[in-house]
């Protein structure tokens, strides 16, 4: 029995211990909010807060989270930090397919809680991990200064005020 | 809106599609309202009438239609929800299409939703005749569609308004989700949509002029966008249990070698996992059936197959290029009649060989497919480009009728063409097993699957030499193009085959927009085991990187500057010429360019639309950093500016990764790479800063998604050599 917290709920698991905490989420708890996207650790879709840090569930064995904090996506948002990032995603409107993004939002959220004004080259170091094939990166970065500033008010979808361009890095 | 003359060869997936289907929607096809027993509310609909069977058994009967044939619901409410017939997997069709329909409607903005229609030949691409995405033409062939629907929809309210207060319609009109009447009466739609659906459906509508249009236009941020970022969007991966009790997830063992086939299979080891189900024979490998991935990926790990594999089947990429070389020395079909007798005479010639590899698609959502099956019905979920193709195959395997599989279009991370497959190759895989099976089964591709699978952007070899006259004016093009056909092979061979020549191969050169006169272009179309598809942007990813350095090469060899040099080819493409010029003025072209920094321009037309790139290079130890990308678009009338600049920096993100990073090779037959370690995209320190203008005016949208891809390879190969004198003819670029 191996025993942990996701998101807030106390767990206790026989699932086999070296299954990899991407797929404990996916497929036993149905937290798919955490996305597969290479199996190595080499795209980050997968990213998740273990204690708060930023950590690679595809290659996190259940063995290794023994009395830890697990957070993902679904629960980022309750995090302060977690709902600044999201509202400056929304407001940049980073998004495209969206797949990746479950990644870049926990690794940004993970960068901006222990580091609150990132430069340009904190922001390479943070998230280079994390792959967009869409290429979202100019307005990831933008984002991640908007969160880092005073904040963004709840941004609904809608029409983007014009003197916004999103397009600036 | 003016073009080009259209490519000879009618080619869904290539030809330059600026204009939206000339017949009028409503000539032709006669829109309906569904029942809305269940729901309440306005519904509008259309089905083709006559001659499709397939279409009018699919026609609304009744609430419990599993086939929901309607474009647009407006519940009592007052929302307004959009059925997007395309699939939605980055390029923002669940906001741009209901923006189409929202314009005409003149419903709450805030009040549209957006849900992605299941596989229905109702859903028909306008040009195509199949439903489909790709061709950058979504928008395109909605264009008068989906305006025509809102603005049906708001004719009947107005009816429904008019009819409640006993006036005139004329005096009543529709802003902002409400209909106003005489004397500032008011009545919300959604406390119209019943009465409204209690109407005809008007035959004729008269659709906005564009001055006219609110939503069109105006930047637009994405509907889809709140449920991406905290990971409620359901993506075809995430079909889970809770969704389909006793779902299984299976992982195929795919041959090593393409079209290998299956010897002895030994799954001692396999059985005894916990978890694993089953182990099923498929035509084209072995799947391990299991209660979870993790499961069945063990149980992968531990099945042994033997393969048998043909000697031919163990093909090179190094000898792919030397033969496309050989081929390329030897006449072959003509794209592009001319002689070229010129060169013997030219002041000056250039001779270049290019070269591009396979690509993978690699989307970050690996290819999954969720399979349903009982003996009478099938139900499939699944993120698709090719909806009805991929409905049909599942029927024949299944041995049922298309209508008797229900095909769940679900929002796909990426596709870039992988999902529009003719051969419908994941869709048959997990039709496969789930017959096997006999459970609902969801197969899941792994990363290496992926890179590893096939189905690739084709290897090109293109050898050109063109001469120059005393005066340095191009005397003659001489132009050989060598690689597989896409199309040879698939349902659009007999109208994008022509003569010998695959129009997908040639396109960007044998219709270049530059008038150079004397140019020949000959195209062989070699075959192989390796299977190749459509990938963004088609043949364009090669052809707009030879031409567009092709004519930077000959401007240097004629003295003059490139972007004066182009100018010269333009004199009948205004478009494009307005596109270069612009692109050069916003970039500063011919000013100063920082010491340690090269700059290079290309333009390129794809999908009725015209792009440019004005690229900063430096090389940073043996590395070559993109620092800044000016890029200019004319994609005609503008929907949504906001997708337009992300889908410019996205296509170019995209050709960055070819330009400087992915290569796909094979030796023996087997594929060398398999990962992101080894198939690099690029990533968020990698991208350059981007400055994306839009052109203003036309009258109607062409294609966004793919034409930023085209010219960005060139224009960094324009910038190194501007830089450094070394000219890459090469993809990926090495310095």
């Amino acid at each position: 029995m191996i025993r942990f917290t996701v998101n807030g709920e106390r767990l206790e698991t026989d699932v086999a211990p070296d299954t990899p905490l991407l797929w404990f989420l996916r497929d036993n708890l149905q937290l798919t909010g955490t996305k597969y996207g290479c199996g190595i650790a080499l795209c980050g879709a997968c990213t998740v807060h273990v204690n708060g840090e930023a950590v690679r569930a595809c290659v996190t064995p259940l063995s290794a989270l023994a009395g830890r904090r697990i957070t993902t996506i679904e629960e980022i948002g309750k995090t302060p930090v977690g709902k600044k990032v999201q509202e400056a995603w929304l407001a940049e409107d980073v998004v495209q397919c969206g797949y990746c993004q479950s990644g870049q939002v926990m690794a940004a959220a993970a960068l901006l809680a222990s580091n609150k004004a990132p430069t340009d080259a904190d922001i390479d170091t943070a998230m280079n991990g994390v792959i967009c094939r869409c290429g979202t990166y100019n307005r990831i970065r933008a984002a991640i200064k908007v969160a880092a500033g005073p904040g963004v008010a709840t941004v609904k979808p809608g029409v983007k005020p014009p003197h916004k361009a999103a397009s600036k890095a | 809106m003016k073009t080009r003359a259209k490519y000879p060869f009618s080619t869904p997936f290539a030809t330059p599609f600026a204009t939206p289907p000339a017949t009028p929607i409503n000539s032709r096809r006669r829109f309906l309202k569904a029942s809305t027993a269940a729901t309440g509310g306005l519904v509008i609909g259309f089905h083709l009438p006559g001659g499709n069977k397939l279409a009018h058994a699919q026609a609304p009967q009744g609430p419990n239609l599993n086939v929901p044939n309607a474009f647009l619901r407006i519940a009592r409410d007052g929302s307004v929800t959009v059925q997007v017939k395309h699939l939605e997997f980055g390029q923002g069709v669940m906001t741009s299409l209901p923006m189409l329909v929202a314009e005409e409607l003149d419903c709450d903005w805030s009040k549209v939703r957006s849900e992605l229609a299941p596989a229905a030949p109702v859903y028909a691409h306008t040009a195509f005749g199949m439903q489909a995405t790709g061709g950058s033409s979504s928008v395109v062939n909605s264009w008068v569609q989906m305006r025509t629907v809102g603005a049906m929809a708001r004719s009947m309210l107005i009816i429904a308004a008019a009819n409640r207060w006993k006036v005139d319609a004329t005096k009543c009109r529709a802003e902002n989700g409400v209909v106003i009447g005489p004397g500032g009466r008011k009545a919300a739609f959604g406390a119209l949509a019943d009465a409204a659906n209690a109407l005809k459906v008007p035959e004729k509508v008269e659709l906005k002029e564009s001055k006219n249009f609110r939503l069109i236009g105006k930047p637009t941020r994405r509907i889809d966008a709140a449920t991406k970022v905290n990971g409620a969007a359901k993506f075809g991966l995430d079909v889970t249990q809770k969704m389909l009790p006793n779902l299984h997830t299976a992982l195929v063992k795919h041959p090593p070698v393409f079209g290998a086939r299956v010897g002895r299979i030994d799954a001692s080891k396999v059985h005894g996992i916990p978890g694993v189900t089953h182990v099923v024979q498929i035509s084209n490998g072995v799947a391990v059936v299991a209660k979870s991935f993790w499961a069945a990926k063990l149980g992968r790990d531990a099945l042994v197959v033997e393969w048998k594999i043909d000697d031919a089947a163990r093909v090179n990429s190094v000898d792919f290029k030397k033969s496309y070389r050989d081929l390329a020395a030897t006449p072959g079909p003509v794209a592009k009649a001319g002689s070229v007798d010129a060169l013997k005479t030219a002041a000056k010639t250039v001779s270049a060989e290019y070269d591009v590899p396979f690509l993978a698609h690699a989307p970050m959502e690996p290819l999954n497919c969720t399979v349903d099956l009982k003996a009478d019905r099938c139900e499939i979920w699944v993120g698709s480009q090719f909806q009805t193709v991929d409905q049909g195959a599942a029927a024949r395997v299944a041995g049922l009728k298309p209508e008797q599989v229900t095909l769940h279009t679900m929002i796909a991370g990426g596709g870039f063409g992988r999902r529009a497959n003719p051969a419908s190759d994941y869709i048959i895989e997990a039709v496969e097993i789930a017959k096997d099976a006999k459970v609902p089964v969801k197969t899941v591709w792994t990363r290496e699957d992926d890179i590893k699978g096939g189905y690739y952007r084709p290897q090109f070899v293109h050898t050109v030499t063109a001469g120059l006259d005393a005066s340095g004016r191009i005397a003659a093009w001489d132009h050989v193009i060598v690689g597989q056909s896409i199309i040879t092979g698939t349902p659009f061979e007999s109208f994008m085959v022509k003569d010998g020549v695959d129009a997908t191969s040639v396109e960007g050169v044998a219709d270049t927009p530059y008038d150079i006169p004397n140019m020949r272009v000959m195209a062989h179309t070699p075959k192989s085991s390796v299977p190749v598809l459509w990938w963004r942007s088609v043949g364009h990813t090669h052809t707009a990187f030879v031409m567009e350095t092709m004519m930077d090469d000959l401007a240097r060899a004629a003295g003059k500057d490139p972007v004066a040099f182009r100018r010269d080819y333009l004199g009948k493409q205004p478009r494009v010429l307005k596109v270069l010029n612009l692109a050069a003025e916003k970039s500063g072209w011919g000013g100063p360019v920082p010491k340690g920094v090269g700059r290079g321009i290309a333009v390129h037309e794809s999908f009725g639309t015209v792009c440019a790139h004005v690229a900063d290079v430096s090389i940073d130890n043996g590395r070559i950093k993109v620092l800044r990308v000016v890029s200019v678009i004319d994609c005609g009338l503008v929907v949504n500016p906001l997708t337009v600049t992300a889908q410019v920096e996205s296509a170019t993100a995209f050709g960055l990764s070819a330009a400087l990073y992915s290569r796909i090779s094979l030796k023996d037959g087997v594929v060398e790479q398999s990962n992101f370690h080894d198939y690099p995209v690029l990533r968020l320190s990698e991208m350059p800063k981007m400055e994306v203008h839009i052109m203003p005016g036309g009258t109607e949208p062409t294609g966004v998604g793919e034409p930023g891809t085209p010219p960005i390879a060139p224009a960094v190969s324009n910038a190194v050599f501007a830089l450094t004198g070394k000219r890459l003819r090469e993809m990926p670029f090495k310095v």
